[in-house]
């Protein structure tokens, strides 16, 4: 198999214009017969749900929440990119493409980055234009902040909720395409298969979390936005249901995944405390803007913070990145955090926190515009720990946020599997081995409103599809495949609950496919995942049956899922055995601890394909060619 | 600590419910009250037994997928806090709790404490949005929104969709919920083109939906988990009576 990006000729600035031209159009009277399946309703399904209904194609929408307004695009904080340049700091398209180039430490394609720049101005009007209520200046224009890494202020937020801003007006853009009948939502749906056709893919077999029964549906295309695996690791910032299901079993028909290992590793959140603990929470990283990292200087000092003089404080970023200080990108942030609690200096109860703290800002701004910027980030802290952040320091440890590999896709935004799209975390695209903070809602708003619209209308136009109806045998045989999956999960009636499963999991694979990886970590973790699904397959215990609303059923199959995808993650890990990005292996360091990458012999996307259960799957190369930036050691000295 | 709880176990929508009595052990204060069922949900299902279904996703409080009444209060006793944000250190050994489902004709149960929320999804479709097409917006600066306006629309924004409203009022309206997305709206350039029909359309299908009225006690207010403010459903009702008289 040859993996064919379809970057466009030309120069960098006209590939999507001209690919824009290029492409083939739909006549506005024909888009209503071609109805196009949209799996999750995040940023980027909603937002491209809204956008296909109103150039009139038959959109049919499906989440698994009890609607679409809960996907967890919700949760995001702190902001959304966009090269405005209304600061008149030095912002441009190129410097936005620029820097998520060499943030994601130069394992992204070119050209879809500097179209993710290009778009990011629009995307910005657009959510205005809805009534997302952004963040203003006094005078009427909108603010914005320095964020995660970049040395111009591009984002664009709506207090600490503006996930929740932009995807209400995803949503409600969306809802009042269901109420002209362009799109049909499916709430409580879970797609657990992918049905292809003449090797296209036409439809999904889906189950109805609240009869539970299987259902059936068939399109022109299917576009799946599902998001992250981040779960895989139990324990991580991701909502409780977001899972990996719907992206594993497209993958199991045939589309590749791509760089599983790239997982993002979120500095900021607050740290674990106990066994039972169901997520961890994030504190957004615009917290990093006024708050200052450090730990004490000596290992082992259990003195209160406020009893600790400055001299004896480590302000580490401050003085190990002088020209970024604490807002150096996420990996590097986590990578210091862990290396400073492995050294003995970590605070709190388990020593595993760094401090985050407010005490000079307060001083500087006064509490009330503190209190203006981060008061429902602090309130949600105490609410949590039950300390004050106006006058304790915050506790603070890195957790599992963001998964930058996804299902491989080309410029189009297409998987290999003919007519499948997967848009927003669910792909690969973008982010190369580290996202950059305020990004994910860029790309997720930027593959469904500006993306897939063209690239779609290109699709339909160009390809031939049978006429099928959902009784099919390919429909017959995977709603069976279906059945047979959930009959063996309730016939195991074994004593482990899938949560304990879960948990063993997601502990392995943090202590050996975490922050910091080598080759005999992932050897045992390679070893041990087999063993655990076989536990799984042994011993899990569902009680009730299918026919009915049954959240442990549901769980259970994200599990079994999970113990299959682990083995690809823990493999990838495996051969790549550079440093980029979020991912780092401990063989591969600067003399100062930094990732070291190897770009002769790792400069491409590992795109695996699927052989089978406990089968090697076959790795596949997409070669990144650079002919814009120079790939150099990112420094943020 | 240990916490006595008297669960809603039904079966499913159709189904008759009754209240079960459960005993969860060992509580530590640091947990979450959805973290304390999750505890009590691993023993029953090592006991072959169904555990109870509730609904939850985020678990952080901006979702508004969780929800239930807590001895009488929806979300718990905690003021401006999701019931996946009540932490048990809120609690003391020995608590006998009550779990019950929002009871509302707008949101029929589902199974024990989950119910169907889809009716504030129709709300919404009625004309909760502004009618702009992906494309062709003008730039973002060209619309000028004084600070203070753009707050006060965050602060109507910021509801999470929960239902907590609803279950708290007396007559089960839906008025909290439904005057704060009319607010937020109403307050900004953007909503002024379709300020009158969406009140209207708005409140006609809250109606429809079989929501009470409002009679102003304020209970929605009290138990909002994001502080919504009964000032949102004055200003549904100047809205509605001035699109009433004028259209």
């Amino acid at each position: 198999m040859t993996l064919d990006s379809k970057v466009p000729s030309g120069p960098l600035a006209e590939k999507w214009d001209s690919h824009k031209f290029a492409s083939k159009l739909v006549n506005p009277a024909n888009r209503r017969k071609h109805t196009v399946i949209i799996v999750g309703t995040g940023l980027a399904g909603a937002s491209a749900a809204s956008s296909l209904g109103e150039l009139g194609y038959n959109v049919l929408s499906f989440c698994i929440q009890d609607s679409p307004r809960r996907a967890h695009s919700i949760a995001a904080q702190g902001g959304i990119n966009a090269a405005k340049n209304y600061q008149n700091d030095g912002d441009s398209i190129y410097r936005l493409f620029y820097d998520t180039i060499k943030g994601g430490d130069y394992r992204a394609r070119e050209a879809n980055v500097y179209r993710l720049a290009q778009v990011s101005v629009n995307i910005i009007d657009q959510c205005v234009a809805q009534g997302v209520p952004f963040a203003r200046e006094y005078g009427g224009q909108l603010d914005n902040r320095s964020f995660g890494g970049a040395q111009v202020s591009r984002t664009f937020y709506a207090r600490g909720q503006t996930g929740q801003q932009l995807l209400l007006g995803a949503y409600q853009s969306m809802q009042r395409q269901v109420a002209k009948g362009t799109v049909k939502q499916f709430p409580n749906r879970e797609m657990l298969d992918l049905v292809l056709i003449n090797g296209q893919a036409r439809g999904i077999i889906v189950r109805n979390l609240v009869t539970g029964q299987l259902e059936r549906y068939v399109a022109d295309a299917v576009c799946l936005a599902t998001g992250g695996y981040g779960t895989a690791y139990y324990l991580s910032t991701n909502a409780v249901g977001s899972n990996v299901t719907a992206s594993w079993r497209a993958h199991k028909r045939g589309a590749l995944f791509a760089n599983p290992c790239f997982t993002q590793i979120h500095p900021t959140c607050i740290p674990v405390s106990g066994d039972d603990q169901s997520k961890l929470t994030l504190m957004s990283e615009s917290l990093r803007n006024d708050g200052r990292v450090w730990v004490p200087k000596n290992k082992g000092d259990k003195r209160r913070a406020a009893d600790i003089p400055e001299s004896e404080r480590d302000y580490y970023l401050e003085r190990k990145y002088p020209s970024f200080g604490n807002l150096v990108p996420r990996d590097v942030a986590s990578r210091n955090a862990k290396q400073v609690c492995d050294e003995g200096r970590g605070v709190g109860e388990t020593g595993l926190a760094v401090y985050l703290d407010f005490k000079d800002a307060i001083q500087r701004l006064g509490h009330d515009v503190v209190a203006a910027r981060y008061g429902n980030l602090f309130e949600m802290y105490e609410k949590i720990t039950g300390e004050d952040p106006y006058t304790v320091p915050m506790r603070m440890y890195p957790a599992i946020h963001y998964a930058m590999g996804g299902l491989w896709v080309d410029y189009n935004l297409m998987s290999n599997v003919p007519g499948l799209h997967v848009l927003g975390e669910a792909n690969f695209s973008d982010h190369g081995a580290n996202r950059l903070g305020a990004s994910a809602l860029m790309q997720g708003l930027a593959d469904g409103y500006f993306v897939i619209p063209y690239t779609l209308a290109h699709y339909i136009a160009g390809t031939k599809v049978e006429k099928v109806t959902t009784d099919h045998d390919a429909f017959k045989e995977a709603e069976t495949n279906v059945q047979d999956r959930i009959n063996r999960v309730l016939a195991v009636k074994g004593t482990k609950t899938p949560r304990e499963l879960h948990r063993q999991l997601g502990r392995l694979l943090w202590d050996d496919v975490g922050m910091a990886r080598n080759e005999a970590g992932l050897r045992k973790a390679l070893a041990t995942i087999p063993k655990l699904r076989e536990e799984f397959w042994q011993n899990v215990a569902v009680p009730g049956d299918a026919n009915n609303l049954n959240k442990n059923l549901e769980y259970a199959g994200r599990v079994a899922d999970y113990l299959e995808f682990a083995e690809l993650l823990a493999l990838d890990a495996l051969t790549r055995t550079e440093s980029c990005g979020g991912h780092f292996r401990e063989e591969s360091q600067t003399p100062e601890g930094e990732a070291q990458r190897d770009d002769a012999n790792f400069s491409y996307v590992s795109a695996w394909e699927f052989q089978g259960v406990g089968k090697a799957p076959i790795l596949h190369k997409e070669p990144l060619v650079f002919e814009e930036v120079h790939p150099s050691q990112r420094s943020y000295k | 600590m240990k916490i006595h709880l008297k669960v809603w176990r039904q079966a499913g929508p159709a189904a008759a419910g009754q209240f079960v009595n459960y005993t969860a052990d060992n509580v530590s204060p640091h947990m979450s009250f959805l973290e304390m069922l999750d505890v009590v949900n691993e023993g029953l299902i090592r006991k072959g037994e169904e555990p109870i279904a509730f609904d939850s996703d985020c678990r952080e409080g901006i979702c508004g997928t969780c929800g239930f009444m807590v001895s009488g209060i929806p979300h718990g006793p905690e003021p401006h806090t999701t019931v996946c944000q009540l932490h048990m250190r809120k609690f003391k050994d020995g608590d006998a709790l009550t779990l019950e489902p929002w009871r509302s004709k707008g949101f029929p149960v589902l199974r024990d404490l989950i119910v169907d929320r889809s009716s504030f999804d129709r709300i919404i479709q009625a004309g909760g949005y502004t009618s702009v097409n992906t494309g062709g917006a003008q730039d973002a600066n060209a619309i000028l929104i004084g600070s203070n306006t753009a707050e006060a629309a965050m602060d109507s924004a910021a509801c999470i969709g929960c239902g907590a409203c609803v279950a708290a009022c007396k007559n089960a309206s839906a008025a909290l919920f439904t005057s704060a997305k009319i607010t937020h709206l109403s307050l900004l350039p953007q909503g002024q083109v379709e300020r009158s029909t969406r009140v209207l359309n708005m409140v006609e299908r809250m109606d429809m939906e079989g929501f009470g009225s409002c009679s102003n006690e304020g209970e929605c207010e009290a138990v909002c988990p994001k502080g919504i403010s009964l000032r949102n459903i004055a200003t549904m009702n100047r809205e509605y009576w001035k699109a009433v008289l004028t259209s």
